[in-house]
């Protein structure tokens, strides 16, 4: 028996672990480190309809156990993440999750509709949460009408399941999540990036050449964990959780939560062995902790909901 | 195998606050070019990019490398803290270096360095020398207190160097050195690293100069090519950028927009 495998709509994971949209480009960097085939799936970087350069730099600043990050959304363009990408990606045993993102509900459905016809897309995240670009992005996931009516949108042409990204960048995130759900998303990953700041004390100016960037790293795991718990008592669709996690224990963490699976972002920077390493270490961890299996961990977190 | 602990093997403080750090490792058997960087993980829990630092010197047969950090920060600062006989977190070798396949035998080079840029253009100069080539090093410092590697580079090169304040070698910065007593020599290939006046400077002048190279630095995180932060402007194409990490950190004079 697999204790480690996870079902959800569209991606029969051999683990939970996968690296985050953002975090891991394409695959092709971190191929060189190890075998992708390891990996539960791969969100690769969001993909726009037209090659985008990104903003001006500096693009990143660290913080107290974190960092903040204004890339916004660098990327080859569709027709390269199609003919050159995914191929690429195609070579290795694991799920390919594509991050798509737009500055109009036109490009989000366009790419959406052509990418999930790749036969290596085994589902679609939706990027309703960037906060580093000027149009689209969080502007669509922080009003619940819109968030519905983009959801509705991709699903009625998308040809594999569609996850939507959330950001914590709200007031009520389980609006949001209850909106997507409603307008038909198959499954939600979350949380994005914490929009912050930080001044440089000399040109008493921000850091960053956006201003304000995603925060992201340990810093925010509590962020996470608390809205993923919240999000997964409100919902009956499946939570891919990510914010901050760093190690086993955090995995696990984010389960219990109420997350089924898991992405790790930010700790690609630091160890870029990260992912496989959490893989290596699940099983011996749950034995320490009494877990028999991931999809019984997740069985146990939804039936704890319903007691209360 | 592109991460190890590696031991410290000496750190030795330079100047105020430039510290010579030696470590050893099997990576070491990777590093080869010049102008690479390695990407140390400092040692406290809650500082989680890691520093990228230039290698500045690297000895097969003793299985170490030499870099110096200038401790300038909560990392730089922890790293330069830390004792000999432990071990360092290190990725790496990284990043594009300095290429001087094309030089012959008997052929001149010039190195143009300016304060904590100045490490990766040593290891150059012992590899050029190794190479058969003259080398001219001009070096600029803000003030002589913070001169460092004075003796190394005069093992291996003819050195002039510059002070902000006049304090030490020709008063002024390396241009003012470059534009005065060196004006008119010619050399076959330029290699500079430097603070961005100085890199910006090197990009300009020498932008014509069929083999001149200048290494740059950006806010890094991943520094291996995945996350995108340390873009650089190409000047054949102003919408167009590449990544300071993996496409380089050495490019072209005049490739890309300083």
């Amino acid at each position: 028996m697999n204790r480690l495998k996870v079902s959800l709509p569209g991606l029969e994971l051999k683990n939970p672990i996968m690296p985050a949209s953002g975090c891991f480009g394409f695959g092709e960097e971190f191929a060189n480190y190890y075998d992708l085939g390891v990996l539960g799936a791969i969100m690769i970087k969001a993909t726009t309809l037209e090659e985008r350069y990104g903003n001006p730099t500096p693009r990143v600043a660290e913080t107290p156990s974190g960092m903040l990050n204004a890339i916004g959304l660098q990327n080859p363009g569709l027709d390269r993440v199609m003919n050159e990408k995914l191929p690429f990606l195609s070579h290795y045993n694991t799920k390919i999750i594509a991050n798509v993102a737009g500055s109009s509900e036109e490009e989000y459905v366009a790419v959406c509709a052509e990418i999930s016809k790749s036969p290596y897309v085994h589902a679609i995240e939706l990027n309703i949460s960037c906060p580093n670009v000027k149009h689209g992005g969080i502007a669509f996931g922080t009003d619940p009408e819109v968030a519905y009516r983009l959801t509705k949108a991709v699903k009625a042409v998308s040809k594999v399941p569609v996850y939507v990204k959330l950001s914590p960048n709200v007031t009520d995130i389980v609006v949001i999540a209850k909106a997507i759900e409603a307008a038909g998303a198959d499954g939600i990953t979350m949380i994005n990036t914490l929009v912050g700041m930080r001044i440089d004390l000399r040109t008493r100016k921000p850091i960053l050449a956006n201003q304000t960037g995603g925060l992201s790293g340990p810093a925010i795991k509590p962020v996470a964990i608390r809205m993923i718990h919240q999000v997964s008592r409100a919902v009956n669709i499946p939570i891919i959780g990510m914010g901050g996690v760093m190690n086993v224990d955090d995995v696990l963490e984010m389960i219990m939560a109420g997350a089924s699976a898991v992405a790790i972002g930010t700790a690609n920077f630091s160890d870029p062995y990260v992912c496989p390493k959490i893989i290596d270490s699940l099983e011996k961890r749950m034995d320490e902790l009494g877990i028999v299996s991931i999809e019984q961990l997740i069985k146990n977190t939804r039936e704890a909901r319903y007691e209360k | 195998m592109k991460q190890e602990n590696m031991s410290i093997v000496e750190n030795n403080r330079v100047t105020k606050d430039v510290h010579e750090i030696i470590l050893r490792g099997k990576l070491v058997a990777e590093m080869k070019t010049p102008g690479q960087f390695i990407n140390i993980k400092a040692p406290r829990e809650d500082l989680i990019l890691r520093r990228p630092i230039s290698l500045a010197a690297i000895d097969q047969h003793n299985q170490t490398c030499t870099v110096l950090i200038r401790s300038e920060g909560q990392g730089t600062k922890s790293i330069c803290e830390m004792k000999v006989g432990s071990s360092l977190d290190v990725m790496g070798p990284l990043g594009h270096g300095f290429n001087y396949d094309f030089l012959n035998a008997g052929e001149a080079a010039l190195l143009i360095g300016g304060g904590i840029g100045i490490p990766p253009l040593f290891e150059l100069a012992k590899q050029l020398v190794d190479h058969g080539i003259k080398v001219t090093s001009v070096l600029g410092f803000t003030t002589k207190d913070a001169i460092f590697y004075e003796r190394q580079f005069n093992e291996y090169s003819e050195v002039f160097i510059s002070t902000d304040d006049g304090s030490y070698g020709t008063h002024g910065t390396v241009a003012t050195l470059l534009s005065g007593q060196l004006a008119d020599k010619t050399y076959s290939a330029i290699y500079a690293c430097g603070p961005k006046g100085l890199n910006r400077m090197v990009n300009l002048n020498y932008k014509d100069h069929p083999n001149a190279y200048v290494s740059l630095e950006e806010r890094m995180a991943c520094g291996m090519g995945a996350c995108a932060a340390c873009v650089c402007q190409r000047q054949d194409d102003l919408s167009k950028n590449e990544k300071v990490c993996d496409h380089g950190p050495v490019f072209r004079a005049g490739e890309m927009v300083i």
